[in-house]
């Protein structure tokens, strides 16, 4: 159960934890600081639950002068702190450790000024994604980043791990959204990066922290871009006799020079798990399908469709069914967005996050269930075909410690021959410790390096999620 | 999510459905973003994951429950909204009656709580008691801002912001106009706690079912259907009651001359349904409890099969507040809208109508704090829409709601009689 190591918990921060704890209680209000054990526990993992740690102590903080407070106060006494949203992360991005701090941002979740003119919306960065479009769409707007927990998950997260989702096809991932955050620093300093503008003098500094997985800071506000909502959005549903019919024809529609603004694959498994739980109407005698949803006016949908018809009959479609109605549109999505957790209702599951060239699309569908069904296991795949970021499902029994060692290995086998092809470990769930191991398969020892020295501008102590993202070994630190 | 109980200990039926519960669960958190209590604290310790996560150490490391533990499942509402929302169909339910039933057994309240539950256990559920008790409540309502200050004081103030300034006459509903044609017949639950605060809606359900031919049984009394103590963990009392109810209907039931059991309190329905699997390992009773759940309706399921007629447009916009007993117990959602506006009346969603009111059986006088917060919330929700009445199908919620707003609040099935020729509602004066 424990293939990924954590860093050894400094002792000499272990033997101070009650001082620790007090200094802290002393800093903040009592019901921000949680230190009981069994309070903590609850605290110990994520969505990536086979790693747990317990951390030293937890705190809610509700201002940004509260996390600066808390983060000084940790700097000073040398204690690492991880940093967590809503706790969804599916790469372990969010699980402690013994000597560290969590600061959960869960409280920070204020609307603060919506500037409709201009387009942007200021938020606390502990808001759920979804909590970001409804307070915008009465006013006919939304927030376009929809990773598939966008019910739960923090703007923070999304920041944290450049979010992408569904419809990130056609409107970009979070660091194409985001236009300002304000970062408490690791000793305390509060800065604000970027603005509310998409051109912002001087270097790019917010571009650094998006996808920084809470090394270089916590972001406890943000200034989002908000859009337009489209005049109308029909999904739908295309049955294929094969995964590598369906891939050849999402390869097909991107080389067209079609942008649908989401392309969403799942497989005979996936399939059959979230049509059990959402009742969308999805095919079940296929054995891949493809949401393609088109937005626009009605003929702009109509013209796109038509092309998206043509290509897909090219590829041996089997079965084309649109919405016809909110309700149904509703229920399609609801089954997509849900498929992780659907999943659970037959087994337990690692969530890999891989990216492709959608070229190669066929290739790695085949070679993926064969390196699966080479350790004797399932898989169900449900992913963002339109930009090529998979999301296979690995199935199998959390209380066999050798199931999870295997499906541990089928995913480094299937992330590894995702770069093998020119892709990349992580889509938008980013490395967490669940991919930590797997980087030197990305970089070379140079660039790891070279991305290290950047980290230490931020946190030269390594006290920030330090047990995430680089490999424990050959660390870069500062002479 | 991995569990690690030791094989003996899940000999115990109930131990074993726990861990199956707990295996499902893949820890993804969509439920915290729809828990009433953590978007109140924003600690996932006040939220369904947090409290699985409590839940599961203390049942597979066999642990006494701490007064932490305590705290947390205690500021659960059983509103079930976490169920509606779980992917992987975590029976949190079952899981969280599990762990207040070991609560119970293990952990010794401090004495003012474990007063303050026995009092709600041994009056709420008896109708006489309860009448006389709210009559003694009234005499005691000056006394509550002096109460306030005892240890444990301010849940006795907030009971007794919770009594009625005068009770409605009890009339025994009685039959009447039977249609000539007999189209079906049912059992009607009287319940406890709703015929004393609001006896017109049984009243009213009564002489609509009596005007579209339906039969009501004259069962034996049913008494509490158990749901007030059950949610207290108070296992054996529920249990009791549930087999008292069943012993009712059950000649009924064996000569097949019942069509469906109504209940018009979307509390009780939620239990009433899931007695077959309360009582899976009695012997004596788990084919009878079986049938029970089978045969249990909501009142609005039940006139949903009837075909009632399209009434001429009326002019009052309701607000429909539906019961968390209702939409996420139960998973009825469309029925009662769909009577009402048949009935001719605008009916208006109320936002952020997924959470709860804080009413949740006796949760509104054991945890006023929160109880509060989340009625006043409710309370300008429902304004939003500006509705000339609500309607809603569960006693608690009418009861709650109404003491944060003036506007109407009326069980659906007095709005149903009143469209279809009954009285019209005294709340409309």
């Amino acid at each position: 159960m424990t293939a990924i190591a954590f860093a050894q918990p400094d002792a000499a921060i272990l033997a101070r934890r009650d001082a620790i704890v007090a200094g802290l209680a002393a800093l903040v209000p009592s019901d921000v600081l949680i230190t009981n054990p069994d309070e903590c526990r609850a605290y110990e993992t994520d969505a990536f639950t086979a790693y747990r740690r317990m951390p030293m102590a937890v705190l809610l903080p509700r201002s940004t002068q509260e996390v600066a407070a808390i983060m000084a106060f940790c700097q000073e006494q040398g204690v690492n702190v991880v940093a967590r949203g809503a706790g969804t992360s599916l790469a372990g991005g969010a699980i402690p450790q013994e000597d560290a701090v969590v600061i959960g941002v869960s409280r920070l979740n204020r609307v603060l000024e919506f500037d409709r003119p201009n387009r942007t919306l200021k938020v606390e960065a502990g808001i759920t994604n979804l909590a970001v479009s409804a307070a915008v769409a009465p006013d006919g707007f939304f927030y376009a980043p929809d990773p598939s927990s966008q019910l739960a998950c923090t703007i923070a997260g999304n920041i944290a791990m450049n979010s992408g989702g569904a419809h990130c096809l056609k409107y970009g991932v979070t660091t194409n959204n985001v236009l300002g955050a304000t970062v408490v620093l690791a000793d305390g300093s509060i800065v604000e990066l970027g603005g509310d503008a998409m051109d912002m003098p001087g270097l790019d500094l917010l571009g650094l922290i998006v996808g920084s997985e809470g090394q270089l800071g916590i972001v406890t506000e943000a200034i989002l871009r908000v859009l337009p909502l489209a005049e109308g959005a029909r999904p739908v549903l295309f049955g294929f006799d094969t995964s590598e019919d369906a891939g050849a024809c999402v390869a097909a529609i991107i080389g067209a020079g079609i942008v649908p603004v989401a392309m969403e694959f799942m497989d005979k498994p996936a399939i059959e798990i979230c049509e059990a739980f959402a009742k969308a109407g999805y095919p079940l005698d296929v054995g891949a399908m493809l949401i393609i949803e088109v937005e626009g006016s009605d003929d702009e949908i109509d013209f796109t469709l038509q092309k998206i018809v043509e290509i897909a009959n090219g590829h041996g479609v089997k079965v084309i069914k649109q919405s016809r109605s909110a309700t149904e549109t509703a229920q399609i999505w609801k089954g997509r967005k849900s498929a992780f957790g659907a999943t659970g209702r037959i087994a337990d599951y690692l969530c890999m996050d891989g990216t492709i060239p959608t070229s190669q699309l066929p290739y790695v569908l085949k070679r993926m269930s064969e390196i699966v069904a080479g350790y004797g296991l399932r898989v169900a795949n449900v992913f963002h075909a339109g930009d090529g970021n998979l999301h296979p499902l690995i199935l199998f029994n959390a209380n066999d410690p050798e199931e999870l060692a295997k499906a541990e290995m089928a995913g480094a086998d299937i992330l590894t021959l995702c770069v093998e092809v020119g892709g990349c470990l992580t889509g938008e769930h980013g490395v967490g410790i669940e991919k930590r191991d797997l980087m030197p398969k990305q970089f070379t020892r140079e660039e790891l390096d070279q991305q290290m020295r950047v980290r230490a501008v931020f946190d030269p102590q390594w006290r920030l999620n330090p047990s995430k993202v680089f490999p424990l070994e050959n660390r870069w630190m500062p002479q | 999510m991995q569990t690690q109980f030791a094989p003996e200990r899940l000999a115990d039926s109930q131990m074993a459905e726990s861990e199956k519960i707990l295996r499902s669960c893949v820890h993804c958190g969509f439920c915290t973003a729809t828990c009433p209590t953590y978007l109140l604290e924003g600690d996932e310790l006040d939220s369904p994951r947090g409290r699985i996560y409590l839940i599961k150490d203390m049942l597979e490391n066999d642990k006494p429950a701490s007064a932490d533990v305590v705290k947390h499942v205690d500021r659960c509402l059983s509103c079930l909204s976490c169920m509606t929302t779980c992917p992987s169909g975590v029976h949190y339910m079952h899981l969280v009656d599990h762990a207040r039933a070991h609560i119970e057994k293990t952990y010794r309240r401090p004495l003012a709580d474990r007063f303050i539950r026995a009092v709600l256990a041994a009056i709420l559920p008896y109708p006489n008691r309860f009448r006389a008790a709210l009559a003694l409540g009234r005499l005691g309502q000056p006394l509550a801002p002096v109460l306030a200050k005892l240890p444990g004081g301010e849940r006795l103030k907030s009971m007794l912001a919770l009594v009625p300034q005068k009770l409605p006459r009890a009339p025994k509903p009685t039959q009447q106009n039977l249609a000539a044609a007999k189209k079906g017949r049912v059992a009607l639950l009287a319940g406890c706690a709703q015929q004393v605060l609001d006896p017109e809606i049984n009243a009213a359900t009564t002489r609509l079912l009596n005007r579209l031919g339906i039969e009501i049984a004259d069962t034996k009394d049913t008494g509490c259907c158990g749901a007030l103590v059950h949610h207290m963990g108070k296992e054996h009392q529920g249990h009791v009651a549930a087999k008292r109810a069943i012993d009712a209907w059950w000649p009924e039931i064996e000569a097949g001359k019942l069509d469906a059991i109504i209940i018009t309190a979307s509390g009780c329905g939620t239990t009433i349904k899931d007695y077959g699997f309360m009582l899976r390992d009695d012997p004596d009773y788990a084919h009878k409890a079986k049938a029970v759940s089978e045969l249990a309706l909501d009142i609005t399921q039940y006139l949903a099969t009837l075909d009632l007629p399209k009434g001429e447009p009326r002019e009052e916009v309701i607000a429909y507040h539906s019961a968390c007993s209702m939409q996420h117990g139960q998973q009825i959602r469309d029925e009662p809208k769909n009577l009402l506006k048949t009935a001719g009346f605008t009916v208006k969603d109320v936002p952020e109508g997924h959470i709860c009111c804080g009413s949740a059986g006796t949760y509104n006088i054991l945890q006023p704090g929160f109880a509060t917060r989340l009625r006043d919330r409710k309370v300008k929700n429902i304004e939003r829409v500006a509705p000339d009445l609500i309607a809603t199908g569960n006693i608690g919620c009418m009861t709650q709601i109404g003491t944060g707003t003036d506007i109407p609040i009326i069980h659906t099935i007095q709005v149903l009689d009143w469209a279809y020729g009954g009285p019209k509602p005294a709340a409309l004066g």
